[in-house]
């Protein structure tokens, strides 16, 4: 599968990385620390995990709001991501926009936007971009059970099946979009079988399993590669949270976030390491998890010295000037 | 200098800039085989194969997205509507995504969007609207009208090497209506740099786009008729719009008349009258006035798509007020 005993334990700290990043992000935000709204991806964190490891170093990815740890993945770093979100200078969008709305694209991440899922024809583009120069890379297009529902993603996959371009699409199915149940967005058991009417396959995995995830997405995104066109994953997860912190999430029926909560994805992976890992202990475990504890504290204090912008920075940054294309990135 | 028509123009300028720059590529539907509804691309997939100059599906929301997504991987994407008016169906992604894409992480998003604007040849609602100020309004997006074919070329040039999205509207009515001398080779039009159609000192006339030629056959009837020197000032882009160009002629001659072909309210028109009424009200020895088209759905039948689009005698009538006041 193409993963080694470093890389599974690699996951794990991914995987507890993204989820502290955000469980410390809601303290702050609880705080006053961070202005605006708060959105977690808790419960999907095997999800990007397992999809952002999967890609190459030079693969694009489009995330979505519950993606935290495809940005983790890359090599954003926390701090910058606590700056994100405290609107500081250092974030990388230098207090343009907030929250998870970020791409750091020398990570070849691109930055969302709140209309879901509109960074599908993005994320066909890029890969438009590769099958024009003939490039053995691949784009990676995230969306939700609810952004199934708009014209955006069936215009992609339908773009995408008929020019057969090297991306993948990979629906978060959190089962819900806000309060909206998915038998209340789409009418079909499993989006992933839509594939079919767009000519390529779609999967369905279960998206708190981080190692099938990275498997059935190594697989989709190496076949891209290979000339095989596109693959739809539907990752099967339950949002844990409410659709932002607001959000008490009311609406989900009793004993459905006890019943997730025993496949939560970080447990989960643990649980497997210690049987199939004799190298992890109690010890290596403590030291992973202390490990990123002591990541976080650093990266909050690093992001809390971070200045604010200027105000007159507000002004700046609508017009790209001419010498920005001349960055490898334009090249 | 070659003598071409506008459409010639046009297709010239992209096919050099394709030779030029192995970035630009085509997309849009039908641009490949058929050569495009207008046949601007005419010829063009034999010379660069059919993934340079790519027929899309019928899916303007995939066509510009895409274009946004390769122009982030770092190509020069030039889409074409089929008529300026399904760029509606791409709203979202030239607004929400490529507008605000640099505002937000800095990543330039350098795409063309063609768009086959106007009236004139009972095109109906859906095929004869010009909605460049609806575009206008969003920070982040440049807009160009060219009225010449030497200003077609141009600017497409311009537009194609900005590193910013660019709206082009390339009026119908113009196509094979107008001829005119197109410099050889890789002369570029500036943005922002208002061409003074016609000089006159007793009343500057702006607009662009088709709307261009109709100020000039009204001014030109006004002088043969009573002397009247009326000064034609053609935008050229209205975002950016060359406030100097008009100010300094308004600066001159007191008197100013915008003329366009879009609709009446919330028409750019209003955003320069707006400018002329703030920096220049102690120059003015009459008030702004607007000849636009009605605030109505552009009509089909002959009798009332002529009602609705600005003619020569609405102009040659409303100059003649203005220089009367």
């Amino acid at each position: 599968m193409g993963l080694d005993r470093h890389d599974a334990l690699e996951l794990y700290r991914a995987m507890l990385l993204t989820r502290g990043v955000e469980e410390r992000g809601h303290i702050l935000y609880r705080q006053g620390k961070i202005p605006g709204s708060f959105y977690t991806g808790r419960g999907n964190e095997a999800a990007a995990v397992g999809v952002a490891w999967a890609m190459a170093p030079n693969d694009v990815g489009c995330p979505t709001q519950r993606d935290m740890g495809a940005h983790i993945v890359r090599g954003t770093e926390p701090w910058r991501i606590f700056a994100q979100y405290m609107g500081r200078i250092d974030g990388p969008t230098r207090g343009k926009d907030g929250n998870v709305h970020m791409g750091d694209t020398q990570l070849g991440m691109i930055a969302m936007v709140s209309h879901l899922p509109a960074m599908l024809p993005v994320a066909t583009g890029c890969a438009l971009a590769f099958r024009l120069r003939g490039e053995a890379r691949v784009a990676v297009g995230w969306l939700g059970d609810g952004g199934s529902a708009r014209g955006d993603a069936h215009e992609a996959m339908n773009f995408a099946g008929v020019r057969r371009l090297p991306v993948v699409f990979v629906i978060d199915n959190t089962q819900f979009a806000y309060s909206t149940p998915g038998q209340l967005q789409f009418s079909i058991a499993h989006l992933a079988d839509r594939a079919n009417a767009y000519g390529f396959e779609g999967v369905v995995v279960d998206g708190t399993d981080v190692l099938a995830v990275y498997r059935e997405a190594r697989a989709a995104i190496e076949k891209a590669r290979a000339g095989g066109g596109p693959t739809l994953l539907e990752l099967v997860t339950l949002r844990m949270e409410g659709h932002a912190v607001h959000d008490d999430a009311f609406y989900v029926p009793r004993g459905l976030h006890e019943r997730w909560l025993e496949k939560d994805p970080i447990e989960r992976h643990r649980a497997w390491l210690r049987l199939n890992d004799p190298d992890f202990s109690e010890d290596v475990d403590e030291g992973v998890r202390s490990d990123v504890k002591r990541v976080l504290i650093e990266a909050i204090r690093r992001a809390d010295e971070s200045p604010m912008p200027a105000p007159d920075d507000a002004l700046t940054g609508v017009w790209a000037e001419p010498e920005e294309l001349d960055t490898p990135h334009h090249r | 200098m070659p003598v071409m028509t506008y459409l010639q123009a046009i297709s010239d300028g992209l096919r050099e800039e394709m030779r030029r720059d192995e970035r630009v590529f085509i997309i849009g539907e039908d641009v490949g085989v058929y050569g495009g509804a207008f046949k601007v691309t005419q010829g063009f997939q034999a010379e660069f194969g059919d993934w340079r100059v790519l027929d899309a599906p019928l899916a303007e929301t995939a066509i510009v997205g895409a274009c946004t997504g390769a122009a982030l991987m770092g190509m020069r994407p030039v889409a074409e509507m089929q008529f300026a008016d399904f760029v509606s169906c791409a709203w979202d992604h030239l607004t929400t995504v490529a507008a605000k894409q640099h505002y937000r992480t800095g990543a330039a998003v350098p795409i063309v969007v063609r768009c086959p604007s106007g009236g004139g040849f009972s095109g109906g609602p859906f095929h004869s609207q010009n909605p460049e100020s609806s575009f206008a309004h969003i920070p982040g997006l440049r807009i160009a009208c060219p009225s010449t074919p030497a200003d077609a070329k141009g600017l497409l040039l311009t537009a194609i090497r900005d590193p910013n999205p660019v709206l082009y509207f390339e009026h119908k009515h113009l196509y094979r209506r107008i001829k005119g001398e197109v410099p050889d080779g890789d002369v570029v039009v500036p943005f922002g740099q208002a061409r003074i159609a016609r000089p006159g000192s007793d009343v500057t006339l702006v607009t662009w786009g088709a709307m261009v030629h109709t100020a000039i056959e009204a001014a030109a009837l006004l002088e043969a008729e009573d002397g009247s020197a009326v000064e034609v000032i053609d935008l050229r882009t209205i975002v950016p719009w060359d406030r100097e160009a008009v100010l300094s002629s308004v600066v001159r001659t007191s008197r100013l008349l915008v003329l366009h072909e879009d609709t009446r309210t919330g028409g750019f028109g209003a955003e320069i009258a707006a400018t002329i009424a703030e920096e220049a009200f102690e120059d003015l020895d009459a008030p702004v006035m607007r000849i636009a088209a009605p605030d109505t759905p552009v009509p089909f039948s002959p009798t009332l798509e002529k009602a609705f689009l600005p003619q020569v005698e609405d102009v040659v009538t409303a100059l003649k007020e203005l220089a009367a006041y």
